[in-house]
């Protein structure tokens, strides 16, 4: 028991920020807030896969005389690629945030609502 | 910003953040960095300029145009090292193909691949500062 | 010739950096243009190579596949890169006319840019055999999918693509983490290496957890109903060209993904008789199907209107999905195909209309039909192809679901099937009846005239592709029957 909540920290770590980021993705009416939540969201993925990535007493993947046991780096590499791919997702929706600030004047969500009752 | 101690300090620092960049680009296929790290790191020193001495001034130093053709051509550099793979009879990004020795092709091949990724990663970031930099700017088009 | 597998994806991915290294408009569109016919060349040879000589194993870099990412090309890839490619190849020569309306010169590069970005991602995620390139490609088509349906003019389309990028985000994080634990528990990513570890640590609560966030993420893409919210504005606020080209290929490409991965990946084997999914989707399409016609009768906005239609019809492709039979598969993969042109036919006819009177309110459609009569033919056979009115391509479809209920004995959805077809007589017939039968309010706008040649032929040309896959299926439902085959046959 202890060790699943020890021994595991790290999933833990993985899954309180999951779900604060999915809290404030839904919870927050603020578009800038949202974004924030969804960054912490996929940040939390990413910490899942460096952890998998980590091989007990591994060092650093860099090829060295007298080292036999190295950490994986895939997973390294893909979540380079993943956090590119946040950088750019934040990179757009922030530049939405711009564009309805500037159409709507407020980036409340249910002000804008208020604005066109479409949504 | 008008701060002497920043001005001065960021002066200091643009330079060696840039070799440093220069520095993650080149050694990036024996050790840990490549064309990812480089180009943000080159871009933060754009960045900082720009946070520091103003927009303006960072758009004189590197013009946007000029950066939106980089990010192109940085893609284009690493789509046309995979197509010439191709015309000389290997598959997509077979670097092998490159020289007479396969082992420089594929050293010739990661450099240039590298070196593509980051002068796209670099433009663009810069250019997604400016971009949300300058928004209304009397200048802004 | 096997660079064609890589070929495919790398014409429209370095034509769009082109497009924006000239920087000048037309240009931009003439690129794409030819970029989109040989792309179409491309799908179609790589049809019938496949046809001749089976899959296409195509390793980059030369690296042997579980090292090296492989794109893997076979019958239902073919199939499906032909439908992304086809769309494209009309479309494209449609853009010409209608950017020039709906997007400011300047940005122009830009948006074909984004248009050639969102292709080649779409191909790539039905191309590749390796499951993190999936997310890559996903995420490449969505982030220039959010940067085209943000260019309409109504300011609501700003608001609509902000939730459907929160949303569309959500979702190819959820995948990102599905493809994260199956890696956690094979140490591999290559598809064909996954099919062949998954099947053993397959009781796993990893990989139960792992099928759940695939599953639900690729649902919020496809806009399977509940998930579905996104869709609808999206759609409606984007500009004609987007929508169209949207609409027609990036919910079949969500599906060719929840295909792809519950079928070959995980096996179809396990998946359905050890996971609840087949209870899970049917009555999900079920209720899409029901919900989306009755929503889209209500609508006043046809664009809106066609759109939960949209949710609708994807409710009938999950529904073929969900009978995990030959006749099933078949009719919801073929319905891939019927869709993308039913699609694609009627959002252009509505695009034409746009573009004369810069409306798609059906107040504004009063006889319309008498001076634009191409347009609403057009329209009109597109509508009777979507309600499945037999010699139309949407019947076929629609007749191999019905085929695959009666043969389980599922009578409820053989109701339903016919149901939805009613309903879509409706909301068709509303549209009709307006623009045939009534006359405008005012004369003032006598002057509307037929749209130009530029819109109509690429209109036209799909509209007898209605009629021709209606009469000759042969090519159509050929590959979706072996494609089916596939699917079924892949791990038993």
């Amino acid at each position: 028991m202890i060790d699943e909540i020890i021994g595991l920290y790290n999933y833990w770590v993985v899954i309180f920020l999951m779900m604060t980021g999915f809290y404030v993705v839904i919870a927050s009416t603020n578009l800038v807030k949202k974004i924030i939540g969804l960054n912490i969201f996929q940040t939390s993925v990413f910490i899942l896969y460096i952890t998998m990535g980590k091989v007990a007493d591994g060092t650093a993947p860099i090829l060295e005389e007298g080292i036999t046991s190295y950490s994986n780096p895939l997973p390294h590499v893909l979540i380079l690629t993943a956090i590119v791919v946040g950088v750019a997702t934040t990179a757009v929706g922030l530049a939405l945030v711009v564009r309805i600030k500037e159409a709507y004047d407020t980036i409340e969500e249910d002000e804008i609502h208020d604005q066109d009752d479409s949504l | 910003m008008n701060h002497t101690l920043l001005r001065t300090m960021t002066q200091l620092l643009i330079a060696p953040i840039m070799v440093f960049a220069l520095y993650v680009q080149f050694h990036g296929d024996f050790g840990p960095g490549g064309g990812f790290q480089a180009g943000v790191i080159f871009a933060a020193a754009v960045i900082l300029y720009g946070i520091v001495f103003g927009i303006r001034a960072a758009k004189k130093a590197i013009p946007d145009g000029i950066l939106r053709a980089m990010a192109a051509f940085g893609v284009l550099l690493y789509g046309g090292v995979g197509v010439a793979t191709m015309l000389l009879g290997g598959r997509y990004l077979e670097y092998g193909v490159l020289a007479h020795d396969p082992v420089h092709g594929q050293h010739y091949g990661i450099i240039l691949v590298e070196l593509g990724v980051g002068i796209a990663v670099a433009s663009v970031m810069i250019l997604i500062f400016y971009a949300f930099a300058s928004r209304g700017e009397p200048d802004d088009r | 010739m096997d660079n064609l597998a890589v070929i495919q994806v790398l014409l429209p991915l370095l034509s769009a950096p082109l497009c924006l290294l000239f920087n000048k408009a037309r240009l931009a569109w003439m690129i794409a243009v030819v970029v989109s016919w040989a792309a179409l060349f491309v799908s179609l040879s790589l049809l019938v190579m496949v046809n001749d000589n089976g899959p296409i194993i195509y390793e980059q870099g030369g690296w042997p596949a579980p090292i090296g990412i492989v794109y893997h090309v076979d019958i239902l890839t073919a199939f499906v890169l032909l439908i992304v490619t086809s769309i494209a190849a009309v479309v494209m020569p449609y853009a010409g006319k209608s950017v020039e309306k709906e997007i400011p010169v300047s940005k122009q590069p830009a948006f074909f840019s984004a248009l050639l970005l969102c292709m080649a991602g779409l191909l790539g995620i039905v191309s590749t055999g390796d499951a993190f390139n999936v997310f890559v490609f996903l995420e490449i088509s969505s982030l220039a999918t959010y940067a085209l349906l943000s260019q309409g003019k109504d300011r609501r389309s700003l608001t609509s693509t902000f939730q459907y990028l929160i949303m569309g985000t959500i979702g190819g994080t959820f995948i990102l983490i599905g493809i994260g634990l199956i890696y956690m528990k094979t140490g591999t990513l290559n598809m064909a290496d996954l099919a062949d570890r998954l099947p053993a640590v397959f009781d796993s609560r990893t990989v139960h957890a792992s099928f759940a966030f695939l599953t639900v993420g690729i649902c919020l893409k496809l806009a399977l109903f509940p998930l579905h919210l996104w869709l609808p504005n999206a759609y409606t606020y984007a500009p004609s060209v987007v929508t169209i080209f949207v609409a027609a290929t990036s919910t079949k490409v969500a599906v060719y993904m929840l295909l792809r991965f519950s079928f070959t990946v995980f096996g179809v084997d396990l998946v359905f008789a050890k996971l609840p999914l087949t209870e899970v989707l049917l009555p999900l399409a079920i209720v899409g199907i029901l919900v989306g016609s009755l929503a889209a009768i209500k609508q006043s906005n046809i664009k809106r209107m066609l759109a939960y239609s949209s949710v609708a019809q994807i409710g009938y492709m999950i529904l073929g999905i969900s009978f995990v039979s030959a006749s099933g598969l078949t009719g919801g993969i073929l319905h891939l195909f019927n869709h993308a042109i039913i699609k694609a036919a009627l959002f252009m006819a509505l695009g034409a209309v746009a573009y004369q009177i810069g409306s798609t309110h059906i107040d504004a459609l009063k006889g319309l039909a008498k001076k634009m009569p191409w347009t609403f033919a057009g329209f009109a056979i597109g509508g009777l192809s979507i309600i499945g009115v037999p010699l139309t391509a949407g019947f076929v479809s629609k007749w191999y679901l019905v085929l695959a209920a009666i043969e389980k004995e599922w009578w409820i959805v053989v109701a339903v099937l016919l149901v939805g077809s009613l309903l879509a007589v409706i909301y068709i017939w509303r549209v009709v009846e307006v623009a045939y039968f009534q006359t405008a309010d005012d004369e003032s706008d006598i002057q509307v005239k037929e749209a130009p040649l530029q819109l109509l032929i690429p209109l036209w040309i799909l509209v007898i592709a209605n009629i021709y896959f209606g009469i000759n299926t042969s090519l159509t439902v050929e590959s979706a029957s072996s494609a089916a085959t596939m699917l079924l046959g892949a791990n038993s």
